[in-house]
């Protein structure tokens, strides 16, 4: 009887008072969803980062020759030419726990095709490097080792370079480029990565390693060698054996004076994370401040409406009802209106995010977490702030309380 | 079936004593119809809070049916209310935007009588308040001063009260509407029920058999009406 009457009650309450409790949990449902959007965009943000970094391959080492030195003026750092097609070579048979090297000399020319050209990088590399830096094929196929053995002039287009030269979309499989003055076929498009701005993985041209150094830069060198491990553990291991191995080849016995450097991809993630990090703080902490206001919003409302009742709760307790039940009767009242508005909060924050990475083509990511904070910091301020001035209410003298205005 | 005896209300606000009632004794038996008249400050109010369980008197006894109220608690009291006392308040105290029907079977809330059986018995208290059948299903601010006492009325009557205690119940109606209601008072006090009636105006009590006059805390008076 005392439960189906409470549900009864609850109910009948506030449904008689529409606009009272939909304000309320209005409040409640703008105060969640807010903060559930705000984390899902930092948190977005933040894998969708980590996730760029990934795309560029896996457990990868990154091997750059070092600074050039002329009378002790440093050019910076990859401007000397110390890397060369057998240090590739070398690191691919003799280091262990390697799963794929590849060496690419990269150089940037004035590429022409149909009467259209485009600045781009050529990216002279092996067969291998589709497997290291996760580079997909959308059409054709990639450089072969037949193609790399006999120097073959083939090129395989980047998809924002195929864009500008051919037109978007277009099928440029079989047509002629000109590079240096020099045609190339084409042999493959590589499928999207989505990078922008500089170092666009898409604006590319992929040729191999022997065609672009015997007819393109006309040099041995090599720009970059990238080498991947068997597994994240023991990156530090094959970074120090590659560090060894090249010392070793370049006839340097003091390892500050490397003509290399070595950077591995979980530094990079490190590096990164740390910038998205405060980021994240950022937007997390502008939740938080939503959260409080809203928190102090759901508090004025429960505060205001349960006080107005306070006659209300004095004619009850005077016809005779327990304290027990009126207070019941608000908690329960408190805790409809609370998770009421926290479930549609929580739907609306989740269709804010999907509206946001649909619109803004930002990546939002809605966590477990933010819910459960948003949920939980307004439960609780409604549940407190519904309950506690009705018991108040409640401990009055009856009459104290029906004369209350 | 009510006896007070040197029941003794002090209220202490800061330093300062003030006696509300000071020594007052009086019985009242079943299926008397009594006025308590006197004027503001008098203690009349104060001693319908007595007896209507809603406050416990500072010193003294007070037995209703012969339970012995002013040692009860809260929930005790709250119980006393619910079964014996029905209550018509002046400013009619119904439930804003909520039906008439409603209204009446609040008291049977939390009790353990069957939805359906509260509302026929609601249903019969209305008409015998005098309560068109038509407006039951209405909304409470929807009615006229006169309809809303009626169901005042009907919800004081619904666990059928050894009494029924109106405080000033024509204070908010006009002479007409107030006629009506003091004449539902008579009948219901005709059909048996014990009336106790607090009002401060003397051509109300009229329609009371006993008047209690209070002043300053005492018992000044207390005379049978004529008829």
């Amino acid at each position: 009887m005392v439960a189906t009457d409470l549900l009864k009650e609850t109910v009948l309450s506030l449904s008689s008072n529409k606009v009272r409790s939909s304000l309320t949990v209005l409040g409640i449902v703008i105060g969640i969803a807010s903060v559930i959007t705000m984390v899902a965009i930092g948190q977005g943000a933040q894998s969708s980062i980590s996730a760029r970094i990934r795309s560029i391959g896996s457990n990868l080492i990154i091997i750059t020759p070092g600074a050039q030195r002329t009378g002790g003026i440093s050019a910076g750092q990859g401007s000397s030419q110390s890397l060369k097609l057998d240090d590739a070579t070398a690191i691919g048979g003799e280091v262990q726990g390697i799963s794929g090297v590849a060496p690419e000399d990269t150089h940037r020319y004035q590429v022409t095709a149909k009467g259209n050209n485009t600045n781009t990088q050529v990216i002279g590399t092996v067969p291998t490097y589709t497997d290291i830096r996760n580079v997909n094929i959308d059409t054709g196929t990639f450089i072969t080792e037949y193609q790399q053995q006999t120097s073959a002039k083939v090129a395989v287009l980047g998809s924002a370079a195929r864009d500008d030269l051919f037109g978007a979309g277009a099928d440029a499989v079989g047509q002629m480029i000109r590079i240096k003055n020099i045609d190339f076929q084409v042999i493959g498009v590589t499928l999207s990565k989505g990078g922008t701005g500089f170092n666009n993985a898409d604006d590319a041209i992929y040729v191999p390693i022997t065609t672009e150094q015997h007819y393109l830069s006309g040099d041995t060198y090599v720009t970059t060698i990238s080498a991947s491990a068997q597994s994240a553990d023991i990156i530090p291991a094959v970074q120090q054996d590659i560090s060894t191995l090249l010392l070793r080849r370049h006839g340097i016995s003091d390892p500050t004076e490397a003509d290399f450097s070595l950077v591995n991809q979980a530094d990079i993630i490190a590096t990164a994370s740390s910038v998205t990090g405060t980021f994240t703080i950022l937007l997390a902490s502008i939740a938080g401040i939503s959260l409080l206001v809203g928190g102090i919003g759901i508090m004025n409302m429960m505060l205001t409406t349960v006080t107005e009742r306070t006659r209300e709760i004095g004619l009850r307790k005077a016809v005779g009802i327990r304290k027990l039940h009126i207070n019941m009767q608000f908690l329960m009242e408190a805790v409809v209106l609370t998770f009421l508005g926290g479930a549609l909060g929580i739907v609306l924050g989740w269709v804010a995010s999907l509206l946001v990475s649909h619109f803004a083509s930002l990546t939002t990511q809605v966590s477990m977490s933010s819910i459960l904070l948003a949920f939980g910091v307004s439960a609780g301020v409604g549940i407190l702030f519904g309950f506690y001035p009705a018991r108040r209410a409640a401990n009055l003298s009856p009459m104290e309380a029906l004369r209350y205005e | 079936m009510i006896e007070c005896k040197n029941i003794r209300k002090t209220y202490v606000n800061g330093d300062v004593e003030t006696n509300a009632l000071s020594d007052v004794s009086f019985r009242i038996d079943k299926g008397e119809f009594v006025a308590i008249i006197g004027p503001s400050g008098s203690g009349k109010s104060t001693l319908m809070h007595i007896l209507g369980a809603l406050d416990t008197p500072t010193s003294g006894t007070y037995v209703l049916d012969g339970q012995e109220v002013s040692k009860l608690d809260d929930d005790e009291l709250s119980d006393l209310r619910r079964k014996k006392i029905g209550f018509v308040f002046q400013a009619f105290n119904l439930l804003p935007r909520t039906t008439v029907l409603r209204n009446v079977m609040l008291p049977l809330l939390y009790s353990d009588t069957a939805e359906k059986d509260r509302e026929e018995r609601a249903r019969e208290c209305l008409r015998y308040a005098g309560m068109e059948e038509g407006k039951f299903m209405n909304l409470s601010n929807q009615l006229s001063g006169g309809q809303m006492q009626r169901v005042a009325i009907a919800r004081a009557l619904i666990n059928d009260p050894s009494i029924i205690l109106a405080d000033e119940p024509t204070g908010n109606l006009d002479t007409k509407t107030s006629k009506i209601v003091m004449e539902t008072f008579r009948e219901l006090n005709r059909r048996g029920h014990t009336i106790v009636l607090i009002t401060h105006e003397p051509e109300v009590a009229l329609y009371a058999d006993r008047v209690i006059t209070v002043r300053d805390g005492v018992i000044e008076k207390d005379v049978k009406n004529v008829r």
